[in-house]
């Protein structure tokens, strides 16, 4: 009996297509359950992984992307300095869908200054946070993410409060933010791709249990109270482009985000007051609130697709940079003629 | 001696030898009040009356108050060496005055305010009192103006004084304010009244005159930041981020104006660019390197301070074999240091950029016409080599104003480096990104984007073998290592040769590079009429290469002339040509200002014996 073929996306691929080098990192980390979505989200959706870009700093979280997309071109760069190497690299060829892979230290203590005006800027990428709220390489130090109080074995108590990187982010004008949790497959690849399919930057701050340090079921970035306190605010359902939508819901339980690339998304809401993602207002109240309380907010925090992306202030022509002709690039004899009888001259 | 007695001495003095085009103006101001206008204009109009001139703005880092001076040197025989003293004064900064008289050689010229009390007490020099606020009252122009205008008081009494002519200022004018009438009428009227006073009630007492040439024809003047960025243009620049810093703002500036004037497409109307003021330098030279990475030509603009802030990603970029420009206009010293003024104190560090073994490509331009040629050659340099490419040029090159033939066309067209393509791909089956297939050190790469299964690598810092996979053994370290070196031998022989000026048994060899050649020019003149000959090499890149090191064999004793503290590049030299470096001396020196030829003659006498220290 010979085995099933296996299975194709619309552009010919097998799922085996987009994975990576097997994982280095510790045995239940929730780092490696994103690649996996990463992997099946990006197959789902029949994205070209040529089209793709894996840019990470430095840390545990930036380790991953060598274990997805192995298709896909790779840049493992600076402690922080992710979001200046995703700009250059999206300025240079604008077709590029970058994925950025980075940690709570990465992006909320050496990269936050990266961060937020990567965010401000409006480029066009996912950046995820794996969030843990602990330096894992270098041995268990607290971020500035963890929790107020927690206690681990090498830092002691944490007396500082927690910066919350989704709040972080609406501030310096984020278009698009979300929070889920590693131990939550079906939400992180349902906002896996309506992360995809907004043109501009889409946060997505995911907590990541780190099963070596940051793991004791009190602590709030640990498997077990993920498990038992996240408060989803909406089902999410991404509807590729063309797709009918079938709605069976009560009026105003549901509502439906129309993204950048023609996909919508279908949000039925869980919460009893049926919080609306496009009301940035709503939004700061909500993760002030949620921040305040210790409450686990998850899903569909904010999102704006009318702000143009960085691409469009700079108003850059459709060919990328990357490929323009030797003729477009160097303006001819007569130009330089034309400028050098401006200038002052005997 | 009365002041009649010293009028007709100094009359006479002028009457018997008039000094014509060989003499240096300086003009003290309080920083802030707008003498850069009056300061060009009079540069413009000497260097358009075919008079060699060279302006050098002295400067301090302040908006507003401080004291400025100005140098402009008029040389018939076309020195543009600095000059330490200046024959004639204008002074207009009351807090200075009295210290700027005092720096006056005998038979100087000080025109000053008339209503700022002032005893004169040399009576070596011309003291010409100008009725300066009598005629700023008297002017038509708005009130919101008259400070600015007033600057031009000096440039009508210097061109009555001098015989600086009035159409040439006029046209000077005429090009500051491209050509709009009100600003060039407002501004002509007080030149005219100054000159017009001047004729009326100044009796000519010194020896100073201009007198037309014909040494600036078919030469443009402008400043080397501008140069820079023009090249640049000339050299497909698609991706700029940069990060405002003294003496660089001026580069990325001069890259804006020119990429809206030659890269917007015609169609559409939209750019073929990208200019990012980042957030700082770190996000700066990150986002050059992406772009570099991504495989559009990139460049980032900065000086000292910000090259530092730049060292982690300079490491990275030679590792990870990235290609990039970054432009370092050089300033003083650490953080803010001397932020106003130059030097040439960033060699070393450039040099070896980044943490670990690093080697960087370093171009050295001296003149316009290398910050244009440098401006576009490094980015063919910066993608044959796939690397990092540095230029370094300074404050007194970037931000003065400079003498030069018109640009040169490349002569060459563009060199994209060794890039695979799909279709290259399919042709040869494997690759390795890391891998030395041509023996010159240089492996392939490929761009995200390539649509090919085996196109994909992953670009990292970390310890890598030839397939860019992940690695810490000990022999993949030390071959990839191997292969760095392979590629920077390869390098000297692609980076711009040193230009090399032999005389017949000279036995001296003089080394410089950068904005130190006009003092080298000047001193092997002057040397010669000690009965010194001189050979001169003057650098333009590292790594260096066997044409410097022949030239130190050929001579029993090299100087090397710098402009920085330590003689960063004899040591360079000291350290790569180790069997000749007994000849090799360091002259150096280092207090913010361009090098004097009266400074470089002496020290070469001193070291020859030939005078006492």
């Amino acid at each position: 009996m010979s085995a099933a073929p296996a299975r194709v996306n619309e552009i010919g691929l097998e799922r085996n297509d987009y994975t990576g080098n097997p994982t280095t990192l510790c045995k239940g980390c929730g780092h490696n359950s994103i690649a996996n979505q990463i992997i099946a989200v990006a197959f789902e959706m029949s994205l070209s992984p040529y089209k793709l870009i894996k840019m990470s700093g430095i840390g545990c979280s930036s380790k991953s992307p060598a274990y997805f997309l192995g298709m896909s071109h790779g840049f493992n760069g600076l402690h922080g300095r992710m979001p200046s190497i995703t700009t250059g690299a999206v300025m240079a060829n604008r077709e590029l869908k970058a994925i950025g892979v980075s940690g709570d230290g990465d992006t909320g203590s050496i990269g936050m200054g990266q961060f937020k005006h990567i965010t401000r800027r409006n480029v066009p990428m996912v950046y995820i946070i794996e969030n843990n709220g602990v330096y894992g390489l270098t041995k268990g130090q607290f971020s500035a993410t963890a929790d107020e109080g927690l206690e681990l074995k090498y830092a002691g108590v944490q007396k500082l409060p927690a910066l919350d990187l989704c709040l972080e982010a609406m501030a310096s004008e984020a278009t698009f933010v979300a929070r889920s949790f590693a131990g939550d497959a079906k939400q992180v690849r349902e906002l896996l791709k309506a992360a995809l399919s907004h043109n501009g930057i889409a946060v997505l701050d995911i907590i990541s249990p780190c099963v070596t340090f940051n793991n004791e079921a009190t602590s709030p970035k640990s498997y077990a109270y993920g498990m038992d306190h996240t408060a989803p605010l909406q089902e999410i359902v991404y509807i590729p482009p063309l797709e009918e939508i079938e709605v069976d819901y009560e009026p105003g339980q549901e509502q439906i985000v129309e993204m950048h690339d023609g996909s919508r998304l279908l949000l039925k809401k869980l919460d009893p007051e049926h919080y609306d993602p496009t009301d940035r207002q709503a939004a700061l109240e909500l993760l002030e609130w949620a921040h305040k309380e210790g409450v686990f907010i998850t899903g569909l925090i904010y999102v704006d697709g009318e702000r143009e992306s960085f691409v469009e202030t700079m108003e850059l022509v459709d060919t990328p940079l990357a490929h323009l002709s030797d003729d477009q690039l160097r303006p001819s004899r007569e130009a330089l003629a034309h400028v050098m009888a401006t200038m002052f001259g005997a | 001696m009365s002041e009649v007695q010293v009028a007709a001495r100094a009359a006479s003095a002028a009457e018997a030898e008039p000094i014509v085009n060989n003499f240096q103006i300086i003009v003290a101001t309080v920083n802030g009040t707008g003498s850069q206008t009056a300061n060009s204009t009079l540069i413009r109009a000497l260097f358009r009356m075919g008079i060699p001139v060279n302006g050098k703005n002295i400067f301090p880092s302040n908006i507003q108050g401080l004291p400025t001076w100005f140098t402009i040197r008029l040389s018939r025989d076309g020195y543009i060496a600095r000059r330490e003293q200046s024959e004639v004064l204008v002074a207009m900064n009351q807090a200075t005055i009295a210290e700027d008289i005092q720096k006056l050689p005998a038979n100087g010229v000080v025109i000053y305010p008339q209503e700022w009390p002032l005893t004169q007490q040399r009576q070596d020099i011309t003291y010409y009192p100008i009725p300066v606020r009598e005629l700023k009252d008297r002017s038509e122009a708005p009130a919101s103006l008259k400070d600015y205008i007033v600057n031009m008081i000096y440039v009508g009494a210097l061109a009555h004084l001098l015989g600086i002519e009035l159409a040439e200022v006029e046209h000077a004018i005429r090009f500051h304010f491209e050509g709009r009438e009100k600003p060039v009428r407002l501004n002509m009227e007080m030149v005219n009244a100054a000159y017009q006073w001047a004729e009326e009630n100044l009796v000519k007492r010194d020896p100073y005159r201009v007198q037309r040439m014909d040494a600036t024809k078919d030469m443009i003047l402008l400043d080397g930041n501008s140069a820079a960025a023009l090249g640049a243009v000339f050299g497909g620049v698609s991706v700029v981020a940069w990060y405002p810093i003294t003496p660089s703002t001026s580069l990325a500036d001069a890259l804006t104006d020119y990429l809206k004037q030659l890269r917007h497409d015609p169609g559409t109307g939209r750019a073929t660019y990208s200019v990012i003021q980042a957030e700082d330098e770190l996000a700066a030279i990150g986002m050059v390197v992406g772009a570099g990475w991504a495989g559009a030509r990139a460049m980032t603009a900065t000086s000292g301070p910000g090259i530092s802030l730049m060292s982690e990603f300079a490491g990275l970029a030679y590792y990870a074999e990235v290609p990039a420009v970054i432009w370092d206009v050089q300033r003083m010293g650490p953080s803010t240091g001397l932020p106003t003024r130059t030097s040439q104190g960033d060699v070393l560090k450039t040099y070896f950029l980044g943490h670990g073994d690093v080697r960087h490509i370093v171009l050295l331009p001296s003149s316009l016409s290398e910050c244009f040629e440098f401006g576009w050659r490094a980015f063919d340099l910066a993608e044959r080599l796939q690397t990092l490419v540095f230029v370094l040029s300074d404050l007194d090159l970037g931000m003065n104003l400079w003498m030069s033939k018109p640009f040169e066309y490349p002569d060459q067209p563009m060199d994209r480096g060794k890039v695979l393509t799909a279709e290259d791909l399919n042709q040869i089956g494997q690759w390795a990104r890391y891998r030395d297939v041509d023996g010159d050190g240089i492996p392939w790469r490929t761009l995200p984007g390539t649509e090919h299964p085996r196109a994909a690598y992953f670009t990292r810092g970390t310890g890598h073998d030839e397939n860019a996979r992940y690695s810490e053994r000990p022999a993949d370290w030390v071959s990839n290592m191997a292969r760095l070196i392979r590629k920077h031998d390869t390098a000297r022989g692609l980076v711009p040769k040193p230009i090399v000026d032999e005389t017949a048994g000279a036995e001296i060899g003089l080394i410089a590079y950068g904005t130190t050649d006009p003092a080298v020019v000047e001193s092997r003149d002057r040397l010669r009429a000690y009965g010194i000959e001189t050979d001169y090499l003057r650098l333009r890149a590292l790594p260096l290469e066997e044409t410097t090191r022949s030239f130190i064999a050929r001579h029993d004793r090299v100087f090397v002339v710098e402009n920085n503290t330590d003689g960063q590049m004899a040591r360079l030299i000291w350290m790569e040509f180790p069997e000749v470096a007994p000849r090799v001396h360091s002259i150096a020196y280092s207090d913010g200002l361009p090098l004097s030829a009266r400074w470089l003659t002496h020290s070469v006498l001193e070291r020859e014996g030939r005078v006492t220290a």
